[in-house]
């Protein structure tokens, strides 16, 4: 065919409609990427959490669920506290600058009240959950270790500040979540409006 | 009887002439290379396994439920309570990694053979398109049982791409559809895993296989048998798919269905490569298990992985390195400048390099299921490095050297010349 024959007012009529289907074709895929956002519901299931603290006693441990995750809430004993600090050459963001923490948590203890840690229980590495070692793990942390945490999946080590040792996998400090205390043993997770 | 089938046969082909066209086309007038061997029987097995994993799953679907509380306890239940429900389970099971070992073995005879060489690129394009579409089937259905495995091995990979700068933790979000590893995850996942992704493979196959009947298999030679054809049209070295191929790729599936049921029957947890052991416990959201690795077809990418140091407090860079080790695949074609195809006229360099890549891709397998500290770690003259990490390193250097030294050591190769005919 020649190309004087072509009927191009035509040609363009149907590059047009082409185009315009196409357009409406990947428009289409809006409602279903946008259906992939969290539910409603599972925005509600995120909300804050309250725990009791009342019954921790000093060096211990306590897990509580928030958005699904685990946190921690650690009461340190003096002994603790002093193992952070001789732990600041060790750690890879001793003053925790590129951490994730609320302002009020960007202290020399990652805490509100010093003696309290709360932590979200996820690596920063690749999303698995650090185990506690305390200062009896010696024999598997090495003989110089003053307690903390260990990531099972790629061995990353924290101080009990949830602060990064060097030449650990994971980049960043363990996340400090929005946190206040309705009263001395009662702790809100996830939001720090109310209260202090 | 003979007769009224005739003529049904003469019915309805006169009405849809095509099915016979198309078999024609496809079977009895396809002319393969007379020379396959061994490594030629991967891709029929792979439609194989592909038609098992359908079957298998249609019915597991059938009592599986996609819900965050009932999917582990679903589980249990096909395997102690449905009637057959274990042996469904371990066909499906099985069939998952004997689909990764025909995959690899057919992915290697292509090496092997130059099979992805001019004028196969398509044919080699929608195969690691399949490859790519498989791991995600693979890893979605992983999810499903809802296991201690499952559920971190999930958090894990979906936290990689939370590692992709600027968008990463938004865009993990929104392919979990909740803040962590969750019901929204298992039941999307579920979804892709039975309809969505399989349509995908079928899809693909069906490109894989037109792009290569368009351009004619390759063989154990490399020499295109379109080059020399008889006074009737067809390649001298050609014989007709059907019957020919047909029964040789059907006795080769009865060898493979009965090493699959051995594996299925005696040992369907394969040591804990098949079936992981962590995943006999529910997924517990709150505790990560000591020890956890992918399955095992997954880990020489899971070493390069973990081989590739943080930069600037970013996992982006091994993430990065992971996703490049796949698709680096895609470019083989126009990587590999060797005038000839097949391994039998090649020369030393790529026949080398070729092996050290099978022994590199095998280590990185290995060292991906073990823990980093599985090989001891150096004195303090290395900083106390695992030697594990160190090897892993090395490796993944090695597996990188392979793709881009190619177009230099490929170039350079003494080759053999190839010969006008194929050989038996
Ligand atoms: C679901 C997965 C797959 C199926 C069902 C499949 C199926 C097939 C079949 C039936 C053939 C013809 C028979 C044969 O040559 O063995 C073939 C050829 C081929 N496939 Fe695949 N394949 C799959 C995945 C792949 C992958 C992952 C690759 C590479 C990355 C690949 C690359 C090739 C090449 C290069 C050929 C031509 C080989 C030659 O002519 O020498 N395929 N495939």
């Amino acid at each position: 065919m020649s190309e004087k024959k072509i009927d191009h007012t035509r040609r363009n009529l149907i590059v047009a409609t082409t185009a315009v289907a196409g357009a409406a074709g990947a428009g289409a895929a809006i409602p279903f990427a946008w259906s992939w956002w969290p539910s409603e519901r599972a925005k509600a299931a995120g909300a804050p959490v309250e725990a009791d603290i009342s019954g921790l006693a000093p060096g211990e441990l306590q897990v509580v669920e928030w958005q699904g995750k685990p946190v921690w809430i650690m009461r340190r004993t003096k002994e603790m506290l002093e193992a952070v600090r001789k732990s600041d050459d060790k750690v890879t963001d001793p003053k925790s600058e590129v951490a994730v923490q609320p302002a009020y948590a960007k202290n020399e203890n990652r805490s509100i009240k010093p003696e309290f840690l709360v932590l979200v229980g996820i690596c920063s590495h690749l999303g698995c959950s650090p185990q506690s070692r305390t200062a009896e793990a010696k024999g598997e942390m090495g003989a110089d270790w003053p307690g903390g945490f260990l990531c099972p999946c790629h061995g990353s080590k924290f101080d009990l500040a949830g602060r990064v040792y060097k030449g650990a996998p994971a980049p960043v400090n363990l996340e400090v979540p929005p946190h206040a205390y309705l009263s001395d043993t009662k702790l809100l997770i996830g939001e720090d409006k109310k209260g202090v | 009887m003979a007769n009224r089938l005739t003529a049904l046969w003469n019915w309805f082909d006169a009405r849809m002439p095509s099915v016979a066209e198309e078999f024609r086309k496809h079977m009895t007038e396809y002319y393969a290379p007379k020379n396959f061997n061994f490594w030629y029987f991967f891709g029929a097995l792979s439609i194989l396994v592909l038609a098992i994993q359908i079957v298998s799953g249609i019915f597991l679907t059938m009592n599986y439920k996609p819900d965050a509380n009932l999917a582990f306890g679903s589980v249990e239940y096909i395997m102690r309570d449905v009637p057959g429900g274990w042996l469904i389970r371990y066909i499906h099971s099985t069939g998952g990694s004997a689909f990764f070992i025909v995959v690899y073995l057919h992915m290697f005879r292509g090496m092997l053979y130059g099979s992805y060489k001019q004028p196969r690129e398509l044919v080699w394009i929608f195969g690691v398109l399949l490859y790519l579409t498989l791991m995600a089937e693979a890893f979605m259905g992983y999810l499903l049982p809802w296991g201690q495995m499952s559920y971190w091995g999930a958090q894990v990979i979906v936290n990689l791409f939370a590692s992709v700068p600027f968008i990463g933790p938004d865009l993990a979000l929104w392919i979990r559809g909740d803040y962590v590893v969750g019901d929204a995850t298992l039941n999307r996942f579920f979804a892709l895993h039975v309809i969505a992704i399989p349509l995908v493979l079928l899809g693909l196959v069906a490109a894989h296989i037109l792009a290569l009947h368009d351009v004619g298999s390759n063989n154990p030679d490399g020499v295109e048998i379109k080059k020399k054809k008889g006074p009737d049209g067809h390649p001298l070295d050609g014989i007709p798919f059907h019957p020919y191929y047909t029964v040789k790729d059907i006795a080769g599936a009865v060898v493979f269905m009965m090493l699959f049921c051995v594996v299925m029957f005696f040992v369907p947890e394969m040591g804990g490569y098949f079936l992981e052991y962590n995943n006999f416990i529910p997924a517990d959201p709150l505790k990560t298990p000591a020890h956890i690795a992918p399955v095992w077809y997954f880990t020489p990418y899971y070493s390069i992985l973990r081989a590739v140091p943080p930069l600037f407090t970013s996992q982006f860079p091994g993430v990065l390195a992971m996703g490049i080790a796949v698709l680096i695949l895609f470019f083989l074609p126009w990587l590999d400048r060797s005038p000839v195809k097949s391994i039998r006229y090649r020369g030393i360099f790529y026949k080398s390099a070729l092996a050290i890549f099978v022994v590199t891709f095998l280590v990185l397998g290995y060292l991906g299921t073990e823990p980093i500290t599985v090989w001891g770690q150096f004195g303090p003259w290395l900083g106390n490095a695992d030697v594990a990490t160190v090897a892993a390193r090395i490796f993944t250097a090695l597996y990188f050297a392979f793709f881009l030294l190619m177009p230099w050591y490929t170039a350079i190769d003494p080759c053999k010349p190839e010969p006008d005919r194929v050989t038996m």
